[in-house]
Formats: C-alpha cells, sequence, structure tokens
C-alpha cells in the first residue's frame, strides 16, 4: 500500500489538461466556513487542498484571560449543532480538576440533554448529507424536525441553539413539568421520520447510485487518521466512547453501538440513522430509570474567585461526530492555563478528505466532505 | 438496485397531505416560561453593586448613572446597561444578583430601526415587554453562584468566656480568611459606607492573593488604626455587603483583624512610612483616641509635626476606656497607638486642656489645633435618686474596668440603657460574678447597639428587660431598689423611632446592688470656653462638616465631641479628614 501521507503527485500544471478551482469559504456544501482549492482533469478530482482558517474565533486563547465561570458561555460557541458536548466537557474537566462531584439526578439530566442534543444533531446531519447529493427535500424535512427538538431545548434549558445548562456542579434547573410527555411525543415524531427518510433516501435509485461505493474509507486508515465515530464504526472499528470508556450514567444503559462494514458514504448515511434510532432509544431508557428527586447542581467554590487546583485532565465524550475531548491544565490560579478541544472531525477533516479525494469526481466532493462529519467550528477553535 | 429503490422515493409525496410545520405568527410566538429572553431589572430592588457587570463575559454590561436616581448607603445609584449587540443570552448576570432585581422575561422579539435602542437600562427605559415579565428566565431563591454563608469565627463559647476578661475571639485561621475573602463579590459598595473609605475589596484580594504586606499598606492609606477596627468596628461595610442581600455579608471585619493579627510585628518594615519633608508647621491635637491618633499620623506622613494633649496617663481614648480588654486587649490596642507614636509623633500626658493648661496656649504654640476631646460624659436620666450609693455611670465604671479595676458590683446588677455602651457594662458585669439585668425603655428592634452584642450578651445570660425605663432609686434593706414603669411605643420621633410613652399603673420594682446608667453620653466643651468656639444645641462643637473647622480659624473640631456619641470609626474618619484640610489650609 501507498504511504498514506505525504506523498506529492507530479502533475504537470502547465500541460492545459487540468483546471483548478475552488470550492468555498462560502459553499451550501461547506457545513462551516472551509475552502477546497481543487484540481480537476475533466471531471475527476487530481488533487485537493483545504483551506481553514475562515471561522477562527480564538476560543482556546480566550479561555486563557476568562475565569472559568466566564468560559461557560463561550465554548458552547465551538459547535453550533451539538454545543451541549462542549458544555459539559468543560463542566467535566473543571469539576474533575477541582474534584467537584455532581448529584446523580444531575448526571442523569447531563445524559438526557446530551442524547437530545446528539439526535437534533443527527438528524440535520442526515439532512445535510443528502442536501448535498441534491436531495433538498430531506433536508427540509430534517431541519424542520430539529426545531421540534430546539422546542423541547428551549423548555428544558431556556436556549434554543446555546443551551447553557451544563455547568460546572451539575445543570442549572429542574425540567419543567410535562417535559417529558412532550419529549416522549417527539420521540414518536421522530421515530416516522426516520421511516419516511428510510423510504425516500435510503431506498433511493439516485442516492443510492451516487452514495454507494464512494469514498470508501479502509479500516486501516482509521486509526493513524484517528478518525472516531460513526465515520469509524462505518468501517467496522467497533469504537463508542460511551461504550468503551463509560461516563455519566451510560454504563447503567443497555445498548450497543452502531456498526457496519463497507465504511463508504451510503454506509456512514445509514449509520447515522441508526445513531437517530439508537438515541431514541437511550432517552427512554433514560426516562425510565431516572431518579425523581434529589438536588441537580452541588455547591461549587465561589465563582469569582474559583482557584481551580493546578493539574491536567483529558476527559472525552462521544458526540454525534465522534469522540470530543477536553484537555485542560490548570496552574491553581482564577483562570485555565490551556484548554484545548478535540473536535471530533479535528483529526481528520482536512488530510483524509485531502486523501480520499482523488479520483471523486467534482459532484461528489461536498458528499463526500459532509460523511466525514466535517465540522470546520471545531477544526478552528 | 431494484425497482423498489425507484418506487420507493414517491412516498414523499404522502407529505403534501400533512399538516406543515410552520409558525402561523412567529413575532408573537410565546417562549417558553423559562426562556432567557430580554433583561427586566427591578430598580426597587437594584443596589447598583455591579455584579452583573463583572460576571459578564462579553462585556455587555455597564453600570451608567441614571438621571432619577442618586447613590445612597447601599445603593451605588448606578444601573446596569446592557448592550444587546455583545449580550450573548448566558444569564450568568441573573444568577449572580444577589438581590435578585435583574431577570429576563421571555419575551424575544424586538423590532426598530433605531440600532441605539438595543442599549438600555432596563427597568428605566421604557420597553416593550416591562409590562409582561413574570415569565422569563429568573433567578430561583437559592443562589448558585453568591455564597451567603459566612465563615465561621473560632471563638469560647458563653460559659467559658463570661468567666473572663480576655479576649474570646481567637481569629481566622489562614485558610478560614481565604475562605471568607473569596465569597466576596468585589462590587465595593461597602467602600462608600465605612465612613473612612477603607479599600475593603483591594485588601480582601489581597488575602485571596496571600499578599498581606500589601493588604495592610491599602490599610493604612485610610486607617491607622487596623487592629482595633478590625476587632469592634461598627462594620457600617457589613450592612449594606451585596451578599448580605443573599445571606450573611462579608466578615470584613474578621478579614481586616486577620491582615492586623498577621503583620503586627513587621509593620514598621512593612509600612516604612517615608513623611514628606518637613513643613516646619506643628498642629496641637487635644485628646488622644482615635481621631488624634489618626489625625497625628496623617499629619506625621504630610511632614507636619504633631503633638498630643493628652488628659490620662495613657493613649487611646475611649478605645482605652470605654471598651473592655474581652473585646479589645489592652495590649493589641497599645502596639497600636506605639506605632503611631513612634513616627516622632509627640504627647503630653497628664494634661488636661482647661486644667493644666489653655485652650489659647495650644492655639498660640501651634499653627493649628484640633479638638478631638469625646464625648466623655455620662447622660443623667431626670429621674431621682441617681445620686444614691451603688448608682455608677457607665463610662464611669467602663474606666475603672478600663484601669484594669475588678469592683465589687454584688450580686444583681441593673444597668439602663440600649446602646454599645450599655452592652459593654452589662458583659463586664458578667464577667465580675454578677447576676444582670439590662433595661431598655424601647424594643429590642430599637435598641442602638450592634446586633451581635446584643446576641453575645443573651449567651452570656443577660437578661434584656424591653420596653421598661427606670423612674425612681431608692435604698431600701442596704440594697437599691429600682422602681420601674414598663412602655409602649407612640408615633415615630424626629430619629424615626417610636417615642416610648409610660403604661400608667404598670410600676413594679427590680431589687439590686449596683446600677449602672448607660443611657448616652455628652460632651464636655466648657474646657474650651477660653476661646469662642461655637456650639450647637446639643453642646457639641459646630464645624463646617466639610472640612471640620470650626468658627475660629486654625481651629478644626472632630470626633465624638463634633457629632455626639458614636463610633470609633467615625473619629478615625474624622481624625483623617482634619489632617487632610489642616494641610490643605498650611498650602494655603
Amino acid at each position: 500500500m501507498r504511504p498514506i501521507w505525504n506523498d506529492t503527485k507530479d502533475l504537470d500544471l502547465k500541460s492545459g489538461k487540468y483546471v483548478k478551482i475552488w470550492q468555498g469559504p462560502q459553499h451550501p456544501g461547506v457545513t462551516g466556513n472551509m475552502a477546497l482549492e481543487i484540481l480537476l482533469e475533466g471531471d475527476e478530482i487530481m488533487q485537493l487542498n483545504t483551506h481553514v482558517g475562515y471561522l477562527h474565533r480564538g476560543f482556546e486563547k480566550l479561555m486563557e484571560r476568562r475565569k472559568y465561570i466566564k468560559c461557560f458561555p463561550i465554548v458552547c460557541r465551538i459547535c453550533v449543532p451539538e454545543p451541549d458536548t462542549n458544555e459539559y466537557l468543560f463542566a467535566t474537566a473543571a469539576e474533575d480538576l477541582a474534584g467537584i462531584e455532581i448529584p446523580e439526578r444531575a448526571k442523569w439530566l447531563r445524559a438526557l440533554n446530551l442524547e437530545m442534543a446528539r439526535l437534533g444533531a443527527t438528524i440535520m446531519g442526515i439532512g445535510g448529507q443528502a442536501g448535498s447529493f441534491g436531495l433538498g427535500t430531506i433536508g427540509q424535512w430534517s431541519v424542520a424536525h430539529r426545531d421540534l427538538i430546539l422546542d423541547l431545548f428551549e423548555e428544558l434549558t431556556g436556549g434554543r441553539i446555546y443551551h447553557m445548562y451544563m455547568l460546572p456542579g451539575g445543570v442549572r434547573h429542574e425540567p419543567p413539568a410535562g417535559f417529558e410527555d412532550r419529549l416522549e411525543k417527539v420521540l414518536v415524531k421522530t421515530e416516522k421520520l426516520m421511516y419516511d427518510i428510510d423510504k425516500v433516501m435510503f431506498n433511493n435509485y439516485v442516492f443510492k447510485s451516487r452514495a454507494v461505493g464512494l469514498g470508501v474509507l479502509p479500516k486501516e486508515w482509521i486509526k493513524p487518521f484517528g478518525v472516531t465515530g460513526t465515520t469509524a464504526r462505518a468501517s467496522g472499528v467497533k469504537y463508542d466512547v460511551r461504550k468503551d470508556h463509560p461516563y455519566l450514567i451510560y454504563d447503567q444503559l443497555d445498548f450497543e453501538p452502531t456498526t457496519g462494514t463497507v465504511g463508504d458514504v451510503y454506509e456512514r448515511t445509514v449509520l447515522r440513522k441508526k445513531e437517530v434510532l439508537l438515541s431514541v432509544d437511550l432517552i427512554r431508557q433514560i426516562l425510565a430509570k431516572m431518579p425523581r428527586t434529589g438536588s441537580v447542581r452541588t455547591k461549587i467554590p465561589d465563582i469569582l474567585h474559583w482557584k481551580v487546583p493546578a493539574g491536567e485532565t483529558y476527559v472525552k465524550a462521544e458526540s454525534g461526530r465522534g469522540e470530543y475531548g477536553y484537555y485542560m491544565v490548570s496552574d491553581g490560579s482564577e483562570y485555565p492555563r490551556r484548554v484545548h478541544v478535540r473536535g471530533a472531525s479535528y483529526t481528520h477533516a482536512m488530510a483524509l478528505l485531502e486523501k480520499m479525494a482523488e479520483g471523486v469526481t467534482n459532484a461528489d466532493i461536498f458528499g463526500l466532505m459532509v460523511s466525514l462529519q466535517t465540522c470546520p467550528p471545531e477544526i478552528e477553535r | 438496485m431494484s425497482l423498489k429503490d425507484i418506487i420507493s422515493p414517491f412516498y414523499a409525496w404522502k407529505r403534501a397531505f400533512e399538516k406543515p410545520y410552520t409558525i402561523k405568527d412567529p413575532v408573537n410566538r410565546k417562549a417558553a416560561d423559562l426562556y432567557r429572553g430580554f433583561h427586566t431589572n427591578d430598580i426597587e430592588k437594584c443596589i447598583g453593586c455591579g455584579s452583573c457587570e463583572e460576571i459578564c463575559q462579553n462585556e455587555a454590561i455597564d453600570m451608567v448613572e441614571v438621571a432619577e436616581l442618586v447613590a445612597t448607603k447601599g445603593n451605588s445609584g448606578l444601573k446596569p446597561l446592557i448592550d444587546y449587540g455583545r449580550c450573548c443570552w448566558c444569564a450568568l448576570c441573573v444568577d449572580i444578583c444577589p438581590t435578585t432585581s435583574l431577570g429576563m422575561s421571555n419575551d424575544y422579539t424586538w423590532l426598530s430601526e433605531d440600532p441605539e435602542v438595543y442599549r438600555f437600562v432596563p427597568g428605566i427605559d421604557e420597553l416593550p415587554w416591562a409590562n409582561e415579565s413574570e415569565k422569563g428566565y429568573k433567578r430561583g431563591d437559592e443562589s448558585w453562584l453568591v455564597n451567603g454563608e459566612r465563615e465561621k469565627m473560632p471563638e469560647q463559647e458563653a460559659d467559658e468566656r463570661k468567666n473572663t476578661f480576655d479576649e474570646f475571639q481567637d481569629g481566622y485561621t489562614d485558610e478560614q480568611a481565604i475562605i471568607e475573602a473569596n465569597r466576596c463579590l468585589d462590587c465595593g459598595i461597602c467602600v462608600q459606607a465605612c465612613p473612612t473609605h477603607m479599600d475593603i475589596p483591594q485588601y480582601i484580594k489581597a488575602i485571596r492573593d496571600g499578599k498581606l504586606d500589601e493588604g495592610l499598606r491599602i490599610m493604612f492609606q485610610t486607617n491607622p488604626m487596623v487592629e482595633a477596627c478590625g476587632r469592634i468596628c461598627t462594620a457600617k461595610c457589613e450592612t449594606v455587603c451585596a451578599v448580605g442581600h443573599e445571606g450573611k455579608p462579608i466578615a470584613i471585619r474578621w478579614l481586616k483583624r486577620y491582615i492586623g493579627d498577621k503583620t503586627y510585628d513587621r509593620k514598621d518594615e512593612i509600612i516604612d512610612l517615608k513623611p514628606k519633608p518637613a513643613s516646619g508647621k506643628k498642629v496641637g491635637i487635644i485628646g488622644g483616641g482615635p481621631a488624634g491618633l489618626t489625625a497625628a499620623y496623617y499629619l506625621r506622613t504630610l511632614g507636619h509635626d504633631a503633638v498630643i494633649y493628652e488628659m490620662h496617663d495613657k493613649l487611646g481614648g475611649m478605645l482605652k476606656w470605654g471598651i473592655p480588654d474581652y473585646r479589645l486587649p489592652a495590649d493589641v490596642l497599645q502596639r497600636e497607638i506605639d506605632y503611631i507614636i513612634r513616627q516622632d509623633v509627640e504627647v503630653k500626658y497628664n494634661t488636661k486642656v482647661g486644667k493644666d493648661i489653655m485652650l489659647e496656649d495650644i492655639h498660640k504654640e501651634n499653627d493649628a489645633v484640633f479638638v478631638c476631646i469625646g464625648a466623655q460624659l455620662g447622660t443623667e436620666m431626670p429621674i431621682e435618686g441617681l445620686d444614691t450609693e451603688g448608682v455608677l455611670s457607665g463610662v464611669g465604671f467602663l474606666e475603672k474596668i478600663g484601669k484594669g479595676e475588678r469592683p465589687d458590683l454584688g450580686k444583681d446588677v441593673v444597668v439602663v440603657g440600649g446602646g454599645n455602651t450599655a452592652m459593654d457594662c452589662c458583659r463586664s458585669s458578667v464577667r465580675l460574678g454578677s447576676d444582670v439585668k439590662v433595661v431598655y425603655r424601647r424594643t429590642e428592634k430599637e435598641m442602638p447597639a450592634d446586633e451581635i452584642e446584643i446576641i453575645e450578651a443573651k449567651e452570656e445570660g443577660v437578661d434584656i428587660q424591653i420596653l421598661t425605663s427606670p423612674v425612681k432609686i431608692e435604698k431600701k434593706d442596704g440594697r437599691l431598689a429600682i422602681e420601674c414603669i414598663k412602655m409602649e411605643l407612640g408615633e415615630p420621633d424626629k430619629s424615626g423611632r417610636r417615642r416610648p410613652e409610660p403604661v400608667k399603673g404598670s410600676e413594679y420594682t427590680i431589687i439590686a446592688d449596683t446600677c449602672i446608667m448607660a443611657v448616652g453620653q455628652k460632651v464636655e466643651p466648657e474646657i474650651m470656653k477660653d476661646l469662642d468656639i461655637k456650639l450647637t444645641r446639643w453642646g457639641t462643637f459646630e464645624v463646617n462638616t466639610d472640612t471640620l473647622k470650626s468658627n475660629q480659624d486654625t481651629i478644626y473640631a472632630g470626633g465624638d465631641c463634633e457629632t455626639g456619641p458614636d463610633d470609633a470609626i467615625r473619629a478615625i474618619a474624622a481624625g483623617k479628614k482634619a489632617a487632610y484640610f489642616i494641610d490643605k489650609q498650611f498650602k494655603g
């Protein structure tokens, strides 16, 4: 096998055979801002270079100048579709360093929140995948359905997009009365939506003919590129942080990670659908098993002068796109010395895409890109 | 691929017959009850502490002056101005608000062509959602960002402490001081309430940072008697503390004491006073109490000579003669005074003005005079039998205690009065082994003594009889028969307190061995009669309250002799102020 990195093709750019075009940074196919510099021969991509930097907000650096509590409203902004993973990990990292144990009920509510976020993000992701192949209808269905989940978030957390619900020490408040019933109604609708999408997208000649066999990701590439989540599981690497390194209450839930074997765009998308149904199942389990009484947050140190003990920690969780991690270093002051965010697609979205793009047609490049769960906001924190 | 894959997508048509997801009127859609929408502020409750501004990570909040509102003690008069170009609706400002005044409505649509309106002061500016603010995100009763639990001062139990005049509070440990300092919200609302405007947030920060030397230096900028104040200050700062709205205010006084306790033995080295070049001017200070000592210290820092005329053989004034050792140990006070005297302050002991030296002479000898003779005379109640043997004046009794005397008061003691002097008298009497009753004519709520003094006195077994006033004292079988009458509260008087009125026929007699009258003190202005200093109708010196200057040029007066009986910190503030304005006058 050819080495999968550090190889360059010797192309004679003056031969007149090639056309160079730019896709992005503003392009509906890019989930965020990122530019693809594409060298085409006919319709086939010979070489692809990714360009990031359009979305850099410097969150990691900002956090070094902010007290811990002031970082809490920032971190959610690292990922728009699924901000809760950031909230959870930031809170957990700080709690880990400070040795704070959160109440049992807060753990369940956090897990509920994370699964709801996964649901919303993954449904929208399926819509994005469909959209990248021109199936706009699915995109409309999924975004409209995501709104129902956002309504629930609005009730639970007080915010629709940035929930700011999981804070160091627990969660902000109790769910409102009747929340669980309304959640269940949305879960039923979600199952129905998945049935519809299955009919219209996964059993669709056009989608199949474009997605099946496209962007096959060999199992051997998973580890070198640090691929995780459904992208890795579709290639047969059965790794799910929820199962392999259970956090919160995931060890008390009964589930099997979704897996595939082929590792093409089609399978990766199917896995997202399975992931949605798994989330529905997990939410139901959480609602069934969650303790109904008890505190939702614990006493935390005086927040304006909270000095987190010196140390370092890495905490991780399974986001909708794969392993999300926060590496936090404290020097014992009121400010985090360093926070590094490992976005799920950060590891592979540039290098792997460049590698896999070779031989793909220009029309399919966004289908491939979206299937790798590329998320520019988490590449540039 | 199969035929099914071609037909199946037509399933999408089914949706054409379904109800669409759209919201008919998105502008008037009501958000969830807990939605973090537009800000509201209850101006009645808001104290302008600025905690919202402090915690806002977007710097979207500025505390601004509002035309209609003025600052009062405990209310800065500033109100939060919110910039919706910056706000991220995280609601930390709502969560930290110690008074729960700041909230959020669940309104979230606001259309205007004028971008300026999106910078506004909630509660002041007229806003479309002002009348619908019941719903939306509100802080719960229990705050998770403000800690209302005070760190407990290590102290002896009442049974133990009531047998000794030794100090019964040990002072905070290092850990306790940091825990307590961490509760501070850094709002600085206390600074204004402190008569001498100590920079409280900064010295609390110094404790947090472990820089106690710096803390002492900060305190000395406004107060050279930190050890005494750390023990007996009436702590006006704590009454306005923003955290006090959530629970117990920050123990500012104990934190001050902590710095003092940890640094007193290195004070010379830490403060390292470098006075301004000698001006050749000399100021006579009449009275070596807190006002006089403070004035002497700051006059020295400004390069002027200071000479204190003290009628006793020791300095300290009411701190020395009015406050028993269990609250302020003599050695602590003495080392604090010694530090001030070491700054080349001249003291003439046993020199009573009006007797040993005349004011006129002092006036001639010095370039300016600061009169701070305090209010040393006990006020007398207009009742019969005050000259009976066994009836003492509160200040006279405390002076004896201050001198180290331990008089035998007999088994039963009655203390008349409800101020801090009365509390000092009754608690000292307890320590002398007597059973003590306090007789006060109003209710406990109206007692001018500090709340903690009343609580501690009760813990030590003092029986406080409220709504009671003595009418006659006489000797009966070798003991005192104190005839009292029950009172009831009528209309509020000028001081705002309800006037006590006697209930007819409710007289009863208390038998006691000693009766201590601690019903107030007054100034002894006669000693100044050789220079015609103007007096108020209450017998205090009349001065310009801004400069403390009397009707005589170069004669200033401050402290209790100007305000009437008050606390140490106001005397210290007067001393500092006098030093400043005397210096100003010298410079022209």
